[in-house]
């Protein structure tokens, strides 16, 4: 319930946001078609449902401390949001990508990586999130989200992202 | 001068190393010694490279005689032995005696003005069906005899490989130790900003030459190695958002997936026999060390630890193996038994170590290590002991030997994100780069192909 409110309230600010670019795109909203009862939000400029729903509406990721993979209190919270989410779409499978930061050897931030994805899978299972629709992939070092070499950029780089599949 | 270089000339190494220079094969040249005139003088040249920072011995590499192929093979000689750190190659415009007298036998004067210790002489004739026939002297210019010789007969196409093995031979017949010239680098070949960075493997020869990708880079491919026996690269690919452990013949451009796990599997090498192949695989949130022969393709588990246990590399003998794990809360290096028992902590130091590898020699084992924010390239011996640094930067990681043990090859990254391979003397002088067309990482050395 209250996730709904939440993507209600974050869809009628992105609407108000992008009101002016629809208009030019000619992209004008009422993409309410999975069936669904969402009919608080069916105004959104996202699908309910969508990969761009869980990351807009959601959040797709959550980030880890220096060489650790366990999942932390903010993350919980954030993992909780996400395995509500899957449950009101029970039809989408997820791939949990797990990535570590640039200041480690390539072979075992490929491992920490997978680690990492899997404490998130872990953690969505016990939400009660079957199995079944989560896999898990590790990109190490190799797949960067922030390009800057600080520690500010390594922490939003030790992460693992929650991707709806197609 | 000469004293600093000469000297330390042991009889029983000069034994050895005649019984070495008698067993020679060599795979693409058919190689037959030249006599070796008279008895050998007193002080020869000799290069001691345990020394460390030593000065470059002048050696004189004039065109060889009779054909453009000649002046090529010198050049593709000088450069070799010049880059090893050893050699300080005289520039040929000082050069008093000409390449056809030099034929009949070398003015020595000639030579000694010019402080040359050593000199090459040598001639290159192309013979019937593209072949090509060549010849060197190695002379010793103070004593005024010949060190060594040889002769080739090879395809015109392997001029190349021909100037490497005579690079060889001078090496060995001055340092005492096997060259490492006549081998290639397989890498990752990087592209592309931080983000996206598109990787491809290229090989190419170990001077930078015969440069070719191997892949197209539309799949991510991460450490190439050798196999020690075969023209087969084992690697790491997500080709189909499937990380796996893949096997790549160079000749057939032929790839495949090694083995059916149900995890990811990475960080592979070959055993020294090219029998099996040694990885990781990381399923459920652990990574554990496997083996698999590459004939039967039967896998073996080697460790079972909740640690990561990962870049594991064995002993030139197959004994035993040296692998990264955090067993103990950080990455540290240990050592077991190949079949996984008597596992050994053996690094002791400061901060986080990772890429062990175990040298040709079997004498260290090299390694990253990070500390204080910084990264090292390091050798140890494989208890433990003796560990040195040799070279440090804000990212320089995985390194790998040439096939003699006396040089090492890793990758330097800087923040933007820019990739380099560099190569470093073991005594930790020589560094160098070596040039890519593109940014480059994860280098592996080949064996001396004539090896093979």
């Amino acid at each position: 319930m209250r996730i709904q409110l939440i993507s209600a309230v974050a869809a009628a600010l992105l609407l108000a946001a992008c009101s002016s670019d629809d208009a030019a795109t000619g992209n004008t909203a009422g993409t309410n078609t999975t069936g669904t009862d969402n009919s608080q939000v069916a105004a959104a400029s996202v699908a309910p449902g969508s990969a761009e729903d869980f990351k807009q509406n959601v959040g797709d990721r959550v980030f880890f401390a220096l060489d650790r993979y366990d999942v932390s209190a903010e993350a919980q919270q954030q993992l909780q949001k996400q395995a509500a989410w899957l449950q009101q779409y029970p039809a989408v499978t997820v791939t949990v990508e797990g990535h570590a930061d640039e200041r480690g050897t390539r072979e075992y931030n490929l491992a920490l990586g997978e680690r990492r994805a899997n404490s998130v899978a872990n953690y969505l299972t016990a939400l009660g999130v079957d199995k079944s629709r989560l896999s898990v992939i590790s990109y190490g070092k190799e797949r960067p989200e922030c390009t800057e070499s600080n520690e500010a950029c390594w922490s939003q780089n030790r992460r693992a992202v929650t991707t709806i599949n197609r | 001068m000469r004293g600093a270089t000469l000297g330390i000339n042991m009889r029983d190494e000069r034994m050895k190393r005649l019984r070495h220079f008698l067993m020679i094969m060599v795979a693409v040249a058919i190689p037959a010694a030249i006599t070796v005139a008279g008895s050998p003088a007193k002080a020869e040249p000799v290069i001691d490279i345990t020394k460390g920072n030593i000065e470059p011995m002048p050696i004189a590499i004039p065109d060889f005689y009779g054909s453009q192929a000649g002046s090529d093979i010198a050049r593709v000689v000088s450069a070799d032995l010049e880059r090893s750190g050893l050699f300080k190659p005289i520039s040929p415009q000082a050069f008093i005696q000409d390449n056809a007298s030099l034929q009949q036998g070398p003015r020595f004067q000639d030579w000694r003005v010019l402080n040359a210790q050593a000199l090459v002489s040598g001639a290159a004739q192309s013979t019937a069906n593209g072949q090509i026939q060549v010849q060197f002297r190695l002379w010793d210019v103070y004593g005024e005899s010949q060190m060594t010789g040889f002769q080739y007969n090879a395809s015109q196409n392997n001029w190349r490989r021909v100037a490497h093995q005579i690079a060889d031979e001078i090496y060995k017949r001055i340092t005492g130790e096997e060259g490492y010239f006549d081998s290639r680098i397989v890498y990752v070949s990087e592209s592309g900003p931080k983000n996206a960075r598109v990787k491809r493997l290229a090989i190419m020869d170990q001077d930078g030459e015969n440069h070719r990708y191997l892949t197209d880079g539309s799949a991510l491919v991460l450490t190439p190695r050798f196999s020690p026996v075969s023209q087969d690269i084992t690697y790491m690919s997500f080709y189909n958002n499937k990380p796996r452990v893949y096997l790549f013949n160079i000749n057939t451009g032929q790839q495949e997936i090694l083995g059916d796990f149900p995890g990811m599997t990475f960080a592979p090498r070959f055993s020294p026999d090219g029998s099996k192949v040694i990885m990781s695989m990381a399923q459920s949130g652990n990574t554990d060390i496997y083996e698999m022969d590459t004939r039967t393709r039967r896998s073996r588990r080697l460790t079972d630890n909740p640690a990561i246990d990962t870049s594991p590399s064995y002993s030139p003998d197959g004994s035993r193996i040296v692998f990264n794990s955090d067993r103990g809360g950080e990455q540290q290096l240990y050592v077991m038994n190949a079949d996984g028992s008597g596992v050994q902590r053996i690094s002791k130091g400061q901060g986080r170590y990772a890429t062990p590898v175990w040298s040709p020699r079997g004498d260290l084992i090299a390694f990253t290590r990070m500390a204080q924010g910084q990264f090292y390239i390091g050798v140890m011996r494989p208890d433990g002991s003796g560990e040195r640094q040799l070279s440090s930067g804000w990212l320089v990681e995985g390194p790998t030997w040439a096939p003699n043990g006396r040089v090492l090859a890793y990758f330097v990254s800087d923040p933007s994100g820019r990739t380099q391979l560099h190569s470093i003397d073991l005594t930790g002088y020589n560094e160098r780069v070596m040039k890519t067309p593109l940014d480059g990482s994860d280098p592996a050395w080949s064996p001396l192909l004539s090896s093979q």
